[in-house]
Protein backbone atom coordinates (compact mmCIF):
# COMPACT_ATOMS: atom_id res chain seq x y z
CA UNK A 1 0.00 0.00 0.00
CA UNK A 2 2.87 2.55 0.96
CA UNK A 3 4.65 1.42 -2.16
CA UNK A 4 1.43 2.10 -3.78
CA UNK A 5 1.06 5.46 -2.84
CA UNK A 6 4.53 6.74 -2.84
CA UNK A 7 4.59 7.78 -6.37
CA UNK A 8 0.99 9.69 -5.56
CA UNK A 9 1.97 11.48 -2.25
CA UNK A 10 5.78 12.39 -4.13
CA UNK A 11 4.17 14.06 -6.78
CA UNK A 12 1.63 15.70 -4.23
CA UNK A 13 4.74 17.26 -2.02
CA UNK A 14 6.45 18.25 -4.89
CA UNK A 15 3.43 20.83 -5.79
CA UNK A 16 3.51 21.80 -2.04
CA UNK A 17 7.26 22.50 -1.92
CA UNK A 18 6.70 24.81 -5.36
CA UNK A 19 3.81 26.56 -4.04
CA UNK A 20 5.87 27.40 -1.14
CA UNK A 21 8.69 28.56 -3.15
CA UNK A 22 7.03 31.06 -5.62
CA UNK A 23 4.02 31.72 -3.56
CA UNK A 24 3.92 35.66 -4.84
CA UNK A 25 2.59 34.13 -7.79
CA UNK A 26 0.13 32.15 -6.66
CA UNK A 27 -0.87 34.48 -4.23
CA UNK A 28 -1.70 36.45 -6.99
CA UNK A 29 -4.20 34.24 -7.65
CA UNK A 30 -5.92 35.68 -4.40
CA UNK A 31 -5.63 39.22 -4.97
CA UNK A 32 -7.57 39.37 -8.79
CA UNK A 33 -10.70 38.03 -6.98
CA UNK A 34 -10.41 40.22 -4.02
CA UNK A 35 -10.51 43.04 -6.33
CA UNK A 36 -13.10 41.56 -8.26
CA UNK A 37 -15.35 41.26 -5.49
CA UNK A 38 -14.87 44.95 -3.36
CA UNK A 39 -15.03 46.58 -6.63
CA UNK A 40 -17.86 44.76 -8.38
CA UNK A 41 -19.29 44.02 -4.80
CA UNK A 42 -19.57 47.81 -3.70
CA UNK A 43 -20.44 49.08 -7.35
CA UNK A 44 -23.71 47.00 -7.55
CA UNK A 45 -24.86 46.90 -3.83
CA UNK A 46 -27.02 49.89 -4.74
CA UNK A 47 -28.98 48.68 -7.87
CA UNK A 48 -28.70 44.81 -6.76
CA UNK A 49 -32.34 43.27 -5.86
CA UNK A 50 -32.66 39.54 -5.91
CA UNK A 51 -36.33 38.36 -6.29
CA UNK A 52 -38.22 37.27 -3.21
CA UNK A 53 -34.91 37.06 -1.04
CA UNK A 54 -34.66 38.57 2.24
CA UNK A 55 -33.95 42.89 1.62
CA UNK A 56 -30.59 41.90 4.17
CA UNK A 57 -28.39 40.25 1.76
CA UNK A 58 -26.13 42.72 0.41
CA UNK A 59 -24.82 42.21 -3.28
CA UNK A 60 -21.40 42.30 -1.51
CA UNK A 61 -22.51 39.25 0.33
CA UNK A 62 -24.64 37.57 -2.38
CA UNK A 63 -20.86 37.64 -4.50
CA UNK A 64 -18.96 36.16 -1.73
CA UNK A 65 -19.22 32.69 -2.40
CA UNK A 66 -18.56 33.09 -5.86
CA UNK A 67 -15.59 34.89 -5.47
CA UNK A 68 -14.02 31.73 -2.61
CA UNK A 69 -15.05 29.69 -5.99
CA UNK A 70 -13.50 31.82 -8.54
CA UNK A 71 -9.98 31.55 -6.16
CA UNK A 72 -10.53 27.87 -6.47
CA UNK A 73 -10.77 28.26 -9.78
CA UNK A 74 -7.67 30.37 -10.52
CA UNK A 75 -5.62 28.35 -8.08
CA UNK A 76 -6.61 25.19 -9.67
CA UNK A 77 -5.52 26.81 -12.99
CA UNK A 78 -2.19 28.32 -11.63
CA UNK A 79 -1.02 25.07 -10.44
CA UNK A 80 -1.92 23.07 -13.31
CA UNK A 81 -0.55 25.25 -16.13
CA UNK A 82 3.33 24.45 -15.84
CA UNK A 83 2.20 20.86 -16.51
CA UNK A 84 2.14 22.31 -20.30
CA UNK A 85 5.90 23.35 -20.21
CA UNK A 86 7.47 20.89 -17.89
CA UNK A 87 6.35 17.75 -19.81
CA UNK A 88 8.55 19.61 -23.19
CA UNK A 89 11.14 21.00 -20.25
CA UNK A 90 11.63 19.70 -16.38
CA UNK A 91 10.45 17.72 -14.07
CA UNK A 92 7.54 15.56 -16.01
CA UNK A 93 9.67 14.42 -18.15
CA UNK A 94 10.99 11.92 -16.15
CA UNK A 95 7.80 11.56 -14.32
CA UNK A 96 6.72 10.61 -18.23
CA UNK A 97 9.14 7.55 -18.46
CA UNK A 98 8.63 6.17 -14.71
CA UNK A 99 7.87 2.93 -14.13
CA UNK A 100 4.69 4.87 -12.43
CA UNK A 101 0.74 4.26 -13.94
CA UNK A 102 -0.64 7.45 -15.21
CA UNK A 103 -3.69 7.44 -12.59
CA UNK A 104 -1.03 7.96 -9.95
CA UNK A 105 0.53 10.68 -11.75
CA UNK A 106 -2.58 12.37 -12.31
CA UNK A 107 -3.92 11.69 -9.02
CA UNK A 108 -0.83 13.46 -7.11
CA UNK A 109 -0.87 16.36 -9.79
CA UNK A 110 -4.64 16.77 -8.57
CA UNK A 111 -4.57 16.42 -4.55
CA UNK A 112 -1.08 18.98 -4.99
CA UNK A 113 -3.53 21.52 -6.93
CA UNK A 114 -6.43 20.71 -4.38
CA UNK A 115 -4.16 21.46 -0.82
CA UNK A 116 -3.13 24.50 -2.54
CA UNK A 117 -6.89 25.87 -3.36
CA UNK A 118 -8.12 24.86 -0.38
CA UNK A 119 -5.06 26.87 1.33
CA UNK A 120 -5.94 30.17 -0.62
CA UNK A 121 -9.86 29.39 -0.42
CA UNK A 122 -9.43 29.38 4.08
CA UNK A 123 -7.72 32.32 3.38
CA UNK A 124 -10.97 34.31 2.24
CA UNK A 125 -12.80 32.39 4.92
CA UNK A 126 -11.47 34.15 7.35
CA UNK A 127 -12.93 37.36 5.33
CA UNK A 128 -16.42 36.26 5.48
CA UNK A 129 -17.39 37.81 9.00
CA UNK A 130 -16.18 40.95 7.85
CA UNK A 131 -19.08 40.93 5.71
CA UNK A 132 -21.66 39.61 8.87
CA UNK A 133 -21.61 35.94 7.54
CA UNK A 134 -21.23 34.20 10.70
CA UNK A 135 -21.23 30.19 10.88
CA UNK A 136 -20.84 27.61 13.44
CA UNK A 137 -18.88 24.23 13.14
CA UNK A 138 -21.21 22.33 11.11
CA UNK A 139 -21.24 24.72 8.52
CA UNK A 140 -17.68 25.16 8.67
CA UNK A 141 -16.96 21.44 8.54
CA UNK A 142 -19.45 20.80 5.48
CA UNK A 143 -18.01 24.63 3.84
CA UNK A 144 -14.22 22.88 3.80
CA UNK A 145 -15.64 19.67 2.28
CA UNK A 146 -17.59 20.84 -0.72
CA UNK A 147 -14.69 23.15 -1.24
CA UNK A 148 -12.10 19.89 -0.92
CA UNK A 149 -14.67 18.26 -3.54
CA UNK A 150 -14.85 21.75 -5.80
CA UNK A 151 -11.08 22.11 -5.33
CA UNK A 152 -10.74 18.72 -6.46
CA UNK A 153 -13.32 18.68 -9.67
CA UNK A 154 -11.58 21.90 -11.00
CA UNK A 155 -8.32 20.60 -10.47
CA UNK A 156 -8.77 17.46 -12.63
CA UNK A 157 -10.51 20.03 -14.59
CA UNK A 158 -7.32 22.38 -15.20
CA UNK A 159 -5.48 19.12 -15.59
CA UNK A 160 -7.36 17.75 -18.43
CA UNK A 161 -6.65 20.74 -20.56
CA UNK A 162 -3.30 20.98 -19.42
CA UNK A 163 -2.33 17.73 -20.38
CA UNK A 164 -3.65 18.14 -24.13
CA UNK A 165 -2.12 21.79 -24.94
CA UNK A 166 1.32 21.88 -26.64
CA UNK A 167 1.45 25.97 -25.31
CA UNK A 168 0.53 28.17 -22.25
CA UNK A 169 -1.10 30.47 -24.50
CA UNK A 170 -3.36 27.76 -25.94
CA UNK A 171 -4.20 27.18 -21.91
CA UNK A 172 -4.91 31.21 -21.69
CA UNK A 173 -7.20 31.08 -24.19
CA UNK A 174 -9.11 28.55 -22.68
CA UNK A 175 -9.42 30.31 -19.65
CA UNK A 176 -10.98 33.47 -21.11
CA UNK A 177 -13.39 31.18 -23.49
CA UNK A 178 -14.51 28.07 -21.63
CA UNK A 179 -13.60 28.87 -17.83
CA UNK A 180 -14.56 32.30 -17.34
CA UNK A 181 -17.91 32.02 -18.38
CA UNK A 182 -18.62 28.81 -16.68
CA UNK A 183 -18.26 30.63 -13.29
CA UNK A 184 -19.94 33.58 -14.88
CA UNK A 185 -22.99 31.53 -15.34
CA UNK A 186 -22.95 29.42 -12.26
CA UNK A 187 -24.84 31.57 -9.85
CA UNK A 188 -21.55 33.62 -8.39
CA UNK A 189 -22.45 36.31 -10.39
CA UNK A 190 -26.32 36.52 -10.62
CA UNK A 191 -28.96 34.34 -9.88
CA UNK A 192 -30.84 32.39 -12.66
CA UNK A 193 -34.02 33.21 -11.39
CA UNK A 194 -34.02 37.26 -13.08
CA UNK A 195 -31.98 35.71 -16.36
CA UNK A 196 -34.03 35.27 -19.66
CA UNK A 197 -35.08 31.91 -19.73
CA UNK A 198 -32.15 30.57 -22.07
CA UNK A 199 -29.37 31.59 -19.51
CA UNK A 200 -31.52 30.18 -16.87
CA UNK A 201 -31.38 26.67 -18.68
CA UNK A 202 -27.56 27.29 -19.66
CA UNK A 203 -27.25 27.98 -16.05
CA UNK A 204 -29.15 24.86 -14.66
CA UNK A 205 -26.86 22.38 -17.32
CA UNK A 206 -23.25 23.77 -15.81
CA UNK A 207 -22.15 21.66 -13.10
CA UNK A 208 -20.60 24.59 -11.36
CA UNK A 209 -24.24 26.04 -10.64
CA UNK A 210 -24.19 23.21 -8.28
CA UNK A 211 -20.77 24.00 -6.76
CA UNK A 212 -21.82 27.72 -5.95
CA UNK A 213 -24.79 26.31 -4.72
CA UNK A 214 -23.30 23.63 -2.38
CA UNK A 215 -20.98 26.25 -1.12
CA UNK A 216 -23.73 28.89 -0.78
CA UNK A 217 -25.73 26.34 1.31
CA UNK A 218 -22.90 25.11 3.53
CA UNK A 219 -21.76 28.83 3.99
CA UNK A 220 -25.74 29.41 5.49
CA UNK A 221 -25.99 25.72 7.03
CA UNK A 222 -26.63 26.79 10.71
CA UNK A 223 -28.21 30.12 9.99
CA UNK A 224 -31.35 29.42 8.64
CA UNK A 225 -31.44 31.97 6.02
CA UNK A 226 -32.32 30.77 2.97
CA UNK A 227 -31.59 32.41 -0.33
CA UNK A 228 -33.94 30.82 -2.28
CA UNK A 229 -31.63 28.62 -4.88
CA UNK A 230 -33.11 26.11 -7.16
CA UNK A 231 -31.13 23.42 -6.77
CA UNK A 232 -31.19 21.56 -3.16
CA UNK A 233 -28.17 20.73 -1.11
CA UNK A 234 -28.14 17.04 -1.56
CA UNK A 235 -28.28 17.51 -5.05
CA UNK A 236 -25.53 20.06 -5.61
CA UNK A 237 -23.25 17.83 -3.41
CA UNK A 238 -24.80 14.94 -5.94
CA UNK A 239 -23.52 17.00 -9.18
CA UNK A 240 -20.34 18.59 -7.81
CA UNK A 241 -19.29 14.62 -6.80
CA UNK A 242 -19.96 13.28 -9.97
CA UNK A 243 -18.24 16.08 -11.56
CA UNK A 244 -15.30 15.59 -9.46
CA UNK A 245 -15.23 11.63 -10.94
CA UNK A 246 -15.65 12.38 -14.54
CA UNK A 247 -12.78 15.35 -14.61
CA UNK A 248 -10.50 12.89 -12.76
CA UNK A 249 -11.18 9.73 -15.06
CA UNK A 250 -10.97 12.49 -18.17
CA UNK A 251 -7.16 13.40 -16.75
CA UNK A 252 -5.92 10.79 -16.31
CA UNK A 253 -7.58 9.30 -19.57
CA UNK A 254 -6.04 12.62 -21.48
CA UNK A 255 -2.30 12.02 -19.35
CA UNK A 256 -2.42 8.40 -20.49
CA UNK A 257 -2.96 9.21 -24.23
CA UNK A 258 -0.07 12.04 -24.35
CA UNK A 259 3.32 10.48 -24.46
CA UNK A 260 5.14 13.98 -24.83
CA UNK B 1 17.47 -10.71 -19.97
CA UNK B 2 20.21 -10.50 -21.56
CA UNK B 3 22.73 -8.29 -22.01
CA UNK B 4 22.02 -6.37 -25.65
CA UNK B 5 20.14 -3.98 -27.09
CA UNK B 6 18.74 -5.00 -30.28
CA UNK B 7 16.91 -2.69 -33.06
CA UNK B 8 15.48 -3.89 -36.10
CA UNK B 9 14.32 -2.46 -39.07
CA UNK B 10 13.19 0.33 -36.77
CA UNK B 11 11.01 2.76 -39.12
CA UNK B 12 8.99 6.00 -37.44
CA UNK B 13 7.12 8.60 -39.94
CA UNK B 14 5.61 11.62 -38.57
CA UNK B 15 2.53 12.01 -41.23
CA UNK B 16 3.78 11.15 -44.10
CA UNK B 17 7.27 12.26 -43.34
CA UNK B 18 9.56 9.32 -42.51
CA UNK B 19 12.12 10.31 -39.58
CA UNK B 20 13.86 7.12 -38.99
CA UNK B 21 14.18 4.73 -42.51
CA UNK B 22 14.40 1.25 -41.48
CA UNK B 23 17.38 1.42 -38.74
CA UNK B 24 18.91 -1.68 -37.51
CA UNK B 25 22.07 -1.98 -34.82
CA UNK B 26 22.66 -3.72 -31.76
CA UNK B 27 24.74 -2.11 -28.59
CA UNK B 28 26.30 -4.40 -25.78
CA UNK B 29 26.38 -3.46 -22.28
CA UNK B 30 29.61 -1.92 -21.23
CA UNK B 31 29.77 -0.03 -24.61
CA UNK B 32 29.44 3.65 -25.06
CA UNK B 33 27.30 3.89 -28.46
CA UNK B 34 27.30 7.40 -29.73
CA UNK B 35 24.84 8.44 -32.36
CA UNK B 36 26.08 10.93 -34.16
CA UNK B 37 24.61 13.22 -36.97
CA UNK B 38 23.73 16.48 -37.92
CA UNK B 39 20.23 18.02 -36.69
CA UNK B 40 16.94 16.66 -38.22
CA UNK B 41 18.79 13.14 -38.81
CA UNK B 42 16.40 11.15 -36.89
CA UNK B 43 18.15 11.21 -33.65
CA UNK B 44 15.75 12.66 -30.96
CA UNK B 45 13.41 10.62 -32.78
CA UNK B 46 15.41 7.66 -32.26
CA UNK B 47 15.67 8.73 -28.80
CA UNK B 48 12.21 8.99 -27.94
CA UNK B 49 11.58 5.72 -28.73
CA UNK B 50 13.75 4.02 -27.13
CA UNK B 51 13.17 6.03 -24.16
CA UNK B 52 9.17 4.89 -23.72
CA UNK B 53 8.31 8.25 -25.07
CA UNK B 54 7.07 7.15 -28.22
CA UNK B 55 6.15 4.15 -30.05
CA UNK B 56 7.52 3.49 -33.30
CA UNK B 57 5.74 2.96 -36.77
CA UNK B 58 7.37 -0.41 -37.45
CA UNK B 59 10.45 -2.15 -36.54
CA UNK B 60 11.13 -3.90 -33.09
CA UNK B 61 13.53 -2.76 -30.31
CA UNK B 62 14.05 -5.38 -27.89
CA UNK B 63 16.00 -4.06 -24.20
CA UNK B 64 18.07 -6.03 -22.72
CA UNK B 65 15.46 -9.04 -23.72
CA UNK B 66 12.28 -7.37 -22.91
CA UNK B 67 10.09 -5.96 -26.32
CA UNK B 68 9.74 -2.12 -26.18
CA UNK B 69 5.88 -2.19 -27.08
CA UNK B 70 4.68 -5.28 -24.68
CA UNK B 71 6.99 -4.78 -21.65
CA UNK B 72 7.11 -1.00 -21.07
CA UNK B 73 6.52 -1.12 -17.62
CA UNK B 74 9.75 -3.72 -17.42
CA UNK B 75 11.75 -1.63 -19.83
CA UNK B 76 11.69 1.73 -17.75
CA UNK B 77 12.90 0.25 -14.76
CA UNK B 78 16.07 -0.62 -16.23
CA UNK B 79 16.29 2.79 -17.89
CA UNK B 80 18.14 5.98 -16.96
CA UNK B 81 17.50 8.90 -19.14
CA UNK B 82 18.99 12.13 -19.48
CA UNK B 83 17.38 14.57 -21.74
CA UNK B 84 18.07 17.22 -24.14
CA UNK B 85 15.87 19.95 -22.05
CA UNK B 86 17.11 20.03 -18.68
CA UNK B 87 14.39 17.66 -16.78
CA UNK B 88 14.78 18.99 -13.18
CA UNK B 89 12.35 20.97 -11.16
CA UNK B 90 14.78 24.38 -10.76
CA UNK B 91 12.59 25.50 -8.01
CA UNK B 92 14.10 22.59 -5.81
CA UNK B 93 17.16 22.17 -4.40
CA UNK B 94 19.67 19.15 -5.89
CA UNK B 95 18.58 16.71 -3.08
CA UNK B 96 14.77 17.15 -3.43
CA UNK B 97 15.20 16.66 -7.30
CA UNK B 98 16.81 12.91 -6.63
CA UNK B 99 14.22 12.39 -3.44
CA UNK B 100 11.18 13.01 -5.31
CA UNK B 101 12.89 10.65 -8.58
CA UNK B 102 13.58 7.48 -6.12
CA UNK B 103 10.43 8.06 -4.65
CA UNK B 104 9.09 7.22 -8.27
CA UNK B 105 11.40 4.28 -8.80
CA UNK B 106 9.62 3.02 -5.45
CA UNK B 107 12.99 3.59 -3.36
CA UNK B 108 12.81 5.18 -0.40
CA UNK B 109 14.20 5.53 3.52
CA UNK B 110 17.18 4.59 4.30
CA UNK B 111 18.64 3.44 1.41
CA UNK B 112 17.31 6.11 -0.82
CA UNK B 113 19.14 8.78 1.43
CA UNK B 114 21.90 6.52 1.01
CA UNK B 115 21.91 6.53 -2.29
CA UNK B 116 21.71 9.63 -3.03
CA UNK B 117 24.42 10.59 -0.84
CA UNK B 118 26.33 7.93 -2.78
CA UNK B 119 25.59 9.52 -5.81
CA UNK B 120 26.32 12.96 -4.80
CA UNK B 121 29.76 12.31 -3.70
CA UNK B 122 30.75 10.56 -6.82
CA UNK B 123 29.63 12.93 -8.89
CA UNK B 124 31.01 16.04 -6.73
CA UNK B 125 27.82 17.78 -6.02
CA UNK B 126 27.38 16.76 -2.43
CA UNK B 127 28.66 20.67 -1.26
CA UNK B 128 25.64 21.54 -3.41
CA UNK B 129 23.32 19.19 -1.92
CA UNK B 130 21.16 21.57 -0.41
CA UNK B 131 21.43 24.28 -3.60
CA UNK B 132 18.20 25.62 -5.44
CA UNK B 133 18.92 23.84 -8.78
CA UNK B 134 17.75 27.26 -10.20
CA UNK B 135 21.32 28.46 -8.87
CA UNK B 136 23.46 26.28 -10.43
CA UNK B 137 25.45 26.46 -13.48
CA UNK B 138 25.13 24.79 -17.21
CA UNK B 139 27.72 21.80 -16.12
CA UNK B 140 26.75 20.79 -12.70
CA UNK B 141 22.74 20.41 -13.59
CA UNK B 142 24.15 17.90 -16.46
CA UNK B 143 25.46 16.25 -13.52
CA UNK B 144 22.69 16.42 -11.40
CA UNK B 145 20.46 15.06 -14.27
CA UNK B 146 22.97 12.16 -14.64
CA UNK B 147 23.23 11.73 -10.85
CA UNK B 148 19.37 11.72 -10.77
CA UNK B 149 19.46 9.45 -13.84
CA UNK B 150 21.78 6.71 -12.49
CA UNK B 151 19.96 7.03 -8.90
CA UNK B 152 17.71 3.86 -8.93
CA UNK B 153 20.89 1.75 -10.65
CA UNK B 154 19.32 1.43 -14.07
CA UNK B 155 21.51 -0.93 -16.17
CA UNK B 156 21.44 1.53 -19.26
CA UNK B 157 21.79 5.19 -19.62
CA UNK B 158 20.51 7.15 -22.49
CA UNK B 159 21.41 10.50 -22.97
CA UNK B 160 20.22 12.98 -25.39
CA UNK B 161 22.72 15.56 -26.51
CA UNK B 162 24.36 15.58 -23.12
CA UNK B 163 27.21 17.91 -23.42
CA UNK B 164 25.17 20.20 -25.42
CA UNK B 165 25.29 23.93 -23.44
CA UNK B 166 28.31 22.67 -22.06
CA UNK B 167 32.00 24.51 -22.06
CA UNK B 168 35.29 22.37 -22.94
CA UNK B 169 36.29 21.34 -19.70
CA UNK B 170 32.67 20.33 -18.68
CA UNK B 171 32.49 18.26 -21.22
CA UNK B 172 35.81 16.30 -20.80
CA UNK B 173 34.40 15.82 -17.43
CA UNK B 174 31.00 14.17 -18.29
CA UNK B 175 33.16 11.83 -20.78
CA UNK B 176 35.45 10.66 -17.88
CA UNK B 177 32.25 10.16 -15.96
CA UNK B 178 30.54 7.91 -18.70
CA UNK B 179 33.62 6.09 -19.40
CA UNK B 180 33.95 5.06 -15.55
CA UNK B 181 30.42 4.04 -15.63
CA UNK B 182 30.30 1.73 -18.59
CA UNK B 183 34.31 0.32 -17.65
CA UNK B 184 33.36 -0.31 -13.88
CA UNK B 185 29.55 -0.88 -13.74
CA UNK B 186 29.00 -2.76 -17.16
CA UNK B 187 26.28 0.05 -18.04
CA UNK B 188 24.91 0.32 -21.58
CA UNK B 189 25.25 4.02 -22.85
CA UNK B 190 23.99 5.44 -25.99
CA UNK B 191 23.73 9.11 -26.79
CA UNK B 192 22.98 11.11 -29.49
CA UNK B 193 25.34 13.96 -30.22
CA UNK B 194 25.70 16.72 -33.04
CA UNK B 195 29.71 16.92 -31.53
CA UNK B 196 32.27 15.38 -33.52
CA UNK B 197 34.96 15.02 -30.73
CA UNK B 198 32.30 13.68 -28.42
CA UNK B 199 31.81 10.78 -31.05
CA UNK B 200 35.60 10.06 -30.85
CA UNK B 201 35.49 9.75 -27.69
CA UNK B 202 32.62 6.46 -27.35
CA UNK B 203 33.80 3.27 -28.08
CA UNK B 204 31.41 2.32 -31.17
CA UNK B 205 29.62 5.22 -33.31
CA UNK B 206 26.13 4.76 -35.67
CA UNK B 207 26.07 7.87 -38.34
CA UNK B 208 22.56 8.79 -38.91
CA UNK B 209 21.75 10.99 -41.74
CA UNK B 210 17.80 11.98 -43.16
CA UNK B 211 16.93 8.99 -40.74
CA UNK B 212 19.39 6.66 -42.23
CA UNK B 213 21.94 4.72 -40.71
CA UNK B 214 24.58 5.49 -42.73
CA UNK B 215 27.42 3.31 -41.00
CA UNK B 216 28.73 2.01 -37.86
CA UNK B 217 32.00 0.77 -36.27
CA UNK B 218 34.54 2.48 -34.09
CA UNK B 219 35.77 5.77 -34.44
CA UNK B 220 39.34 4.37 -35.63
CA UNK B 221 37.44 2.01 -38.12
CA UNK B 222 35.05 4.42 -39.48
CA UNK B 223 38.05 6.98 -39.88
CA UNK B 224 40.13 4.23 -41.90
CA UNK B 225 37.38 3.87 -45.06
CA UNK B 226 39.47 6.74 -45.61
CA UNK B 227 42.99 6.09 -47.08
CA UNK B 228 45.66 8.65 -46.44
CA UNK B 229 44.55 12.47 -45.75
CA UNK B 230 42.29 14.81 -46.32
CA UNK B 231 42.71 18.33 -47.77
CA UNK B 232 40.08 20.72 -47.60
CA UNK B 233 40.15 23.36 -50.29
CA UNK B 234 37.88 26.39 -50.07
CA UNK B 235 37.11 28.26 -53.19
CA UNK B 236 34.34 30.45 -54.30
CA UNK B 237 33.43 28.54 -57.47
CA UNK B 238 33.66 24.71 -56.68
CA UNK B 239 32.07 22.91 -59.35
CA UNK B 240 34.73 24.33 -62.32
CA UNK B 241 37.59 24.16 -59.70
CA UNK B 242 36.53 20.53 -58.89
CA UNK B 243 36.15 19.68 -62.65
CA UNK B 244 39.72 20.76 -63.42
CA UNK B 245 41.14 19.25 -60.65
CA UNK B 246 39.43 16.20 -61.66
CA UNK B 247 40.92 16.52 -65.65
CA UNK B 248 44.46 16.81 -63.70
CA UNK B 249 44.60 14.72 -60.48
CA UNK B 250 43.36 11.19 -59.59
CA UNK B 251 41.58 11.54 -56.70
CA UNK B 252 37.96 11.60 -55.27
CA UNK B 253 36.11 14.87 -54.60
CA UNK B 254 33.12 15.96 -52.60
CA UNK B 255 31.50 19.08 -52.71
CA UNK B 256 29.74 20.90 -49.95
CA UNK B 257 28.95 24.79 -50.25
CA UNK B 258 32.30 27.07 -50.61
CA UNK B 259 34.45 23.53 -49.65
CA UNK B 260 36.05 20.74 -52.02
CA UNK B 261 36.94 17.71 -49.85
CA UNK B 262 39.68 15.64 -51.50
CA UNK B 263 41.24 12.21 -50.30
CA UNK B 264 44.20 11.24 -51.27
CA UNK B 265 47.43 9.85 -50.14
CA UNK B 266 50.31 12.35 -50.08
CA UNK B 267 48.56 15.31 -48.83
CA UNK B 268 51.34 17.63 -48.45
CA UNK B 269 52.69 16.70 -51.92
CA UNK B 270 48.83 17.20 -53.50
CA UNK B 271 48.82 20.42 -52.09
CA UNK B 272 51.54 22.12 -53.48
CA UNK B 273 51.03 20.57 -57.08
CA UNK B 274 47.30 21.64 -56.49
CA UNK B 275 47.89 25.57 -55.43
CA UNK B 276 50.66 25.29 -58.38
CA UNK B 277 48.18 24.59 -60.89
CA UNK B 278 45.12 26.79 -59.40
CA UNK B 279 46.82 29.69 -57.52
CA UNK B 280 43.68 32.16 -58.01
CA UNK B 281 40.56 29.86 -57.73
CA UNK B 282 41.82 28.13 -54.18
CA UNK B 283 41.16 30.78 -50.91
CA UNK B 284 42.13 28.41 -48.02
CA UNK B 285 43.89 25.08 -48.21
CA UNK B 286 43.75 23.05 -44.64
CA UNK B 287 45.21 19.31 -45.48
CA UNK B 288 45.00 16.37 -42.29
CA UNK B 289 44.69 13.18 -41.24
CA UNK B 290 40.91 11.93 -41.77
CA UNK B 291 38.22 13.04 -38.77
CA UNK B 292 34.59 11.91 -38.34
CA UNK B 293 33.00 14.76 -40.65
CA UNK B 294 35.18 13.67 -43.09
CA UNK B 295 33.65 10.29 -43.14
CA UNK B 296 30.31 11.31 -43.12
CA UNK B 297 30.99 13.87 -46.06
CA UNK B 298 32.37 11.11 -47.93
CA UNK B 299 29.32 8.35 -47.64
CA UNK B 300 26.54 11.15 -47.70
CA UNK B 301 27.95 14.32 -49.51
CA UNK B 302 26.02 16.49 -47.04
CA UNK B 303 27.68 18.82 -44.87
CA UNK B 304 27.66 17.98 -41.76
CA UNK B 305 25.82 20.83 -39.98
Amino acid sequence: MVNVLLPVTTIWCREIIRFYRQRSRLLSAIAQPLVFWILIGSGLSASFQPSGKSEETTYIEYFYPGIVVLVLLFTAVFATISVVNERREGFLQGVLIAPVARWKVVLGQALGGTTLALFQGVLLLFLAPLIGIRFGLTSLCLTLGVMVILAFGLTNLGLIIAWRMDSTQGFHAIMNLILIPIWLLSGAFFPSDGAPSWLAWVMKLNPLTYGVAAFRKSLYFDTATTNGYIPTWEFSILVISMFCILTYMGATFTASAKTV
Amino acid sequence: MNNKITVENLTHSYGTRCALDDISFTVSRGEIFCLLGPNGSGKTTLFKILSTLMKPTYGSVDILGFDLNTKTKDIRKLLGVVFQHPGLDIKLTVTENLRHHGHLYGLKGKILKHRIFELLERFGISDRSQDIVEELSGGLRRRVEIAKAMLHSPSVLLLDEPSSGLDVGSRRQLSDQLNMLATTENILILLTTHHLDEADLSTRVGMLDSGRLVTIGTPDELKDTIAGDVVLIETTNGDTLSQAIAESFEVSQKITDNYIHIECQQGHEFVKEVVAAFPNEIQSVRVGKASLEDVFIKLTGNPFV
